[in-house]
């Protein structure tokens, strides 16, 4: 039984989506604690903040509507279904072929619509301004991720995430310079969709430096662990399309269930990388203004703009 | 057929209302029935009325171009008709509505007949008759100057448009054999020189676009629609803009049929640059009416742009590629029909409840309009090119038609088409944070107005109108491959080509433009897999539900919280003006008002804030400034004394005379 295999990997890939995010957010601080010579409070800190946060009690504002308490369910839903879509332990996906790339972008811009929204809905002046600057950064950075993935469609000839894993694994694709240009852009649009310096700084709530932490600083107990859950496993997977795209190698081509542990593997081997080096990144780097960060996401678009270039003259 | 009702003679207002537009919601529904049927049988009817002028017949054809603009004019109009009961009943009493009816109904009319004309003098007197129909729909609230202001500025670039198109026709015509010239029949048949051919169609373009608002012609859109009743606004931005698409593509397609590379090229260039001017424009206002004016251009632009990478497709003869792009724009027109006309009723009814156009009155409506917030909110994620609605899947198509650039054999095109790819992003991007402001002012915070209006929900004939239109929004974003398989006999009518929609079984599932390696998208199990998570977590933290207490807002201890501390669309759009701010023409002041004299001890600060459009003093100032000095010089001829005309008339005579 073909299907009920495909359905079973699925699963699986769901289940380690949601399971293993959290560890990534955590080995990324604990990297962060390490490079700045503190203390970690371990890898495992994030799955105990949303554990405590569960069985808290909600505190909602008076003139919170529905919007404010569905837009919790939205981001979490949103980011389960692009977890289900991007091929992480294999290609026999289930829900492979229902969105390409640029459906996926366009789900989590759908969570970063509501979110934007909750935002707005109390009243207060903070929810405001973190909905108005969440909205700026994201239109710089929509055409630059918009450009990156063009550059690597272009190479594989698709936008479907699942080929262009084929085109890879098949050796079409190699080390090219649009792709080196590409991944770069990525990797700076990867830091501002997931909030981390120097666009955003995830762990303060300054009045002034705040952008995603402002739209949600109304929410309390299980509506702010889902929050919280969806943006790890939202940056989770913003690695993992990364991953996808630029480094596929390993992910396995058959339902095999040795290739899928070996792919796995591979997996936890590339995340592990990938932290370090968005750490150093970010421990390099002092938080930007504001509006310095056209200059950031400008060298981000013009670097994927140099890939898609650099793909039609030289390849 | 083309039905006119029009019911004056009752003097009972409500029976009126109820009655000419439940008939005119009939109409048109008959209409996009008719619509629909001829899409999908794939026949042409033809008709010749005996009317007209002498010899010179009215023709009517139905084909399949006309069969999807009349659908999607009628399916708009029967919303909106549906809408209107409502709406004009709570429209302020003791205007005369009687013209609002009538001109209302010959709009409607006309609007279809434009779609059915077949011969160049009556496609002019049925978009003629469209033009003043509207112009007295603008008109409708003349007591305020603003109002006839708008309706001139209208009626004048309404009437450069028509003279260009006529003069097109002219052209066209005259490459024509046999008596019958003026029918698009002999156009069909005639062949244009390149030369003659590029003036007629630059004539028709441009004429077209004066219509459409295609920036720099745009300068109409956000003066006729904010003065406007909301319900003809809705039927002006849907679907009147979009006769100027068919008008364009009824040109270019199907008469002149066979065009040089260039004319696609600037098609497109002019639809990004209106994408991108437009949403941005859009994001600077906070009348509520004008920014959905400024998004008309917008997505006018974006339905360009896919009509433009169809036309640079097919004249480097890529017949499938352009299938796609034409499919895209097609799709688009049809889209902004939809969420375009349901966020204009949604602001009908706000303002209606109000009594504001002004945003930043505004604020927490959603506790108040639960229903139309809902409809309003549905339109807001279709404009913004979000899944699972219906704006996403033709932003999409467009983009799967960015991608297929790279098969071009000019390598310029090559590199430079991709570009606007990305100004297409910027563009999507754009209007989610205008959607987020609009939404989020309006219907979300506390009140912020100065005045205190008891609102209450919109009436029940404007919720049906509007959960209509956005039921409609969510159908063509979750099947597409339905409605696009439908439409698909319009590409092979017009370029000989057809998108391969479906592959496999439950094909209706997954939309597989081009090829299905190439790219697929299924609505209906994005919609479901989020949906179910939602239901699934919802349910999973309800087993055990922990209490949710209700308290006051946190006010950082401050205690004195009031609704001016919240953001409003000008707050809002800051970030915004800052970084694209050099594309408009901004006035920004803050200055403190002193007490006493004293600057040192002020009362309290002021801010002023004027955003202009930068087309309107390098464009359009200039050209009326000389028009008022050249007719004030011409003026001088004339002083009211009988001898210096009767002087006039002898030296023009004596002048003819010597000449001829």
């Amino acid at each position: 039984m073909k299907p009920l295999r495909y359905i079973l990997i699925e699963i699986l890939q769901v289940f380690i989506v949601i399971a293993v995010a959290p560890a990534f957010s955590g080995w990324v601080d604990m990297l962060k604690c390490w490079s700045q010579g503190r203390t970690s409070a371990g890898v495992l800190q994030p799955y105990r903040d949303i554990a405590k946060l569960f069985v808290k009690n909600v505190v909602l504002a008076h003139n919170a509507s529905w919007i404010f308490r569905f837009t919790p369910y939205l981001v979490f839903g949103t980011c389960v279904v692009v977890g289900s879509v991007i091929p992480i332990i294999s290609m026999n996906l289930f829900l492979a072929s229902s969105a390409d790339i640029i459906v996926l972008i366009a789900v989590f811009a759908t969570a970063r619509f509501f979110t934007a929204l909750a935002g707005m809905d109390i009243g207060t002046a903070f929810g405001g301004m973190g909905s108005s600057r969440e909205m700026m950064i994201a239109s710089l950075t929509e055409p630059a991720i918009l450009m990156a993935i063009f550059t690597v469609s272009l190479a594989g000839r698709s936008t479907s995430l699942l080929h262009i894993v084929h085109a890879f694994a098949s050796g079409a694709l190699g080390l090219r310079p649009s792709i080196v240009f590409a991944s770069t852009a990525f990797i700076l649009v990867v830091i501002a969709e997931a909030g981390r310096i120097p666009v955003d700084n995830p762990s303060t709530h300054l009045e002034l430096t705040m952008i995603h932490e402002a739209m949600i600083l109304e929410y309390s107990g299980r509506h702010l662990a889902l929050i919280q859950w969806g943006s790890m496993i939202r940056f989770f997977l913003f690695v993992t399309l990364g991953i996808a795209c630029f480094l596929p190698w390993g992910i396995a081509a058959t339902d095999n269930a040795g290739e899928v542990a070996i792919s796995v593997f591979l997996m936890v081997i590339k995340l592990g990388v990938i932290g370090v080096v968005l750490v150093l990144i970010e421990t390099g780097l002092a938080k930007m203004r504001l509006f310095r960060l056209t200059e950031f996401l400008g060298a981000a678009f013009l670097m994927a703009t140099l890939g898609v270039i650099s793909s039609i003259i030289l390849e | 057929m083309p039905i006119l009702f029009v019911m004056v003679i009752e003097n009972n207002r409500r029976l009126l209302i109820y009655m000419s537009f439940a008939v005119s919601a009939l109409a048109s529904l008959i209409n996009a029935l008719a619509g629909i049927l001829t899409v999908a049988s794939g026949k042409t009817e033809q008709v010749i009325l005996p009317f007209g002028l002498p010899a010179l017949p009215f023709h009517l054809r139905l084909d399949q171009l006309s069969g999807f603009f009349l659908f999607v004019v009628g399916l708009l109009s029967f919303f909106v008709s549906i809408y209107s009961i409502g709406y004009v009943n709570r429209l302020a009493a003791g205007k005369p509505i009687k013209r609002l009816i009538v001109f209302y109904n010959i709009f409607i009319a006309a609007m279809f007949m434009v779609c059915l004309a077949d011969d160049a003098l009556f496609f002019l007197v049925a978009w003629e008759v469209m033009a003043a129909a509207s112009y007295f729909l603008v008109m409708f609230e003349d007591g305020r100057s603003e109002n006839r202001r708008a309706a001139y500025i209208y009626m004048v670039m309404a009437h450069i448009g028509a003279v260009l198109i006529l003069l097109s026709f002219g052209v066209m015509a005259g490459f024509t054999t046999g008596f019958e010239g003026y029918t698009f029949d002999a156009m069909r048949e005639a062949r244009f020189p390149l030369k003659w051919a590029t003036v007629a169609f630059l004539l028709s373009f441009f004429g077209f676009a004066a219509k459409a608002g295609v920036i720099p012609f745009h300068v109409w859109l956000p003066e006729a629609h904010p003065v406007a009743p909301s319900n003809v606004s809705a039927l002006m931005s849907g679907v009147m803009l979009k006769t100027a698409i068919y008008g364009i593509i009824r040109i270019t397609f199907d008469i002149i049929k066979v065009f040089p590379w260039w004319w696609g090229t600037m098609v497109l260039v002019l639809g990004l640059v209106s994408a991108v001017m437009g949403v941005l424009y859009a994001l600077m206002q906070h009348d509520l009416k004008k920014l959905l004016a400024y998004h008309s251009v917008e997505n006018i632009g974006i339905i360009l742009i896919g009509i433009g990478l169809s036309m640079i497709f097919t004249s480097f003869n890529l017949p499938t590629m352009a299938a796609l792009a034409l499919i895209a724009g097609l799709y688009h027109t049809m889209n902004h029909a939809m969420f375009k006309g349901l966020l204009f009723m949604g602001a009908g009814a706000v303002i209606n409840a109000t009594h504001e156009r002004n945003m930043d009155e505004m604020g927490g409506l959603i506790h108040h309009m639960p229903w139309t917030s809902a409809f309003f909110l549905v339109g807001c994620i279709s404009i913004s090119a979000l899944p699972p609605f219906n704006g996403f899947v033709s932003e999409w198509l467009t983009f799967q038609a960015f991608l297929l650039s790279p098969s071009l054999p000019i390598p310029l095109m090559k590199l430079l088409i991709p570009l606007g790819a990305a100004l297409l992003a910027l563009t999507g991007a754009l209007a989610a944070a205008c959607f987020v402001k609009v939404f989020g002012v309006i219907f979300l915070g506390n009140w912020r107005g100065h005045n205190h209006p008891v609102v209450t929900e919109a009436g029940w004939s404007m919720r049906v109108g509007m959960m209509l239109t956005a039921l409609t929004c969510l159908c063509l974003g979750i099947l597409p491959t339905i409605i696009i398989g439908w439409m698909d006999v319009l590409s092979e009518r017009l370029i000989q080509a057809q998108l391969i929609t479906t592959s496999g079984v439950y094909g209706w599932m997954w939309l597989t433009p081009v090829d299905p390696e190439r790219a697929s998208y299924s609505g209906p199990l994005v919609l479901i897999g989020i949906v179910t998570v939602c239901a699934i977590t919802y349910l999973l933290l309800h087993v055990k539900p922990g209490k949710i207490s209700r308290v006051a807002v946190w006010d950082c201890g401050f205690q004195r919280l009031t609704p001016k501390m919240q953001y409003n669309s000008v707050s809002f759009s800051m970030p915004f003006r800052r970084i694209f701010g050099f594309l408009f023409d901004i006035k920004e002041q803050i200055w403190l008002s002193p007490q006493q004299g004293h600057p040192a001890f002020p009362v309290k600060s002021n801010y002023y804030l004027r955003v202009r459009d930068r087309f309107w003093g390098w464009m359009y100032k200039p050209v009326i400034d000389y028009v008022v000095l050249f007719s004030r010089k011409a003026g001088m001829l004339q002083h009211g004394r009988i001898h210096v005309y009767l002087i006039y008339s002898f030296v023009t005579i004596s002048v003819l005379l010597a000449l001829l």
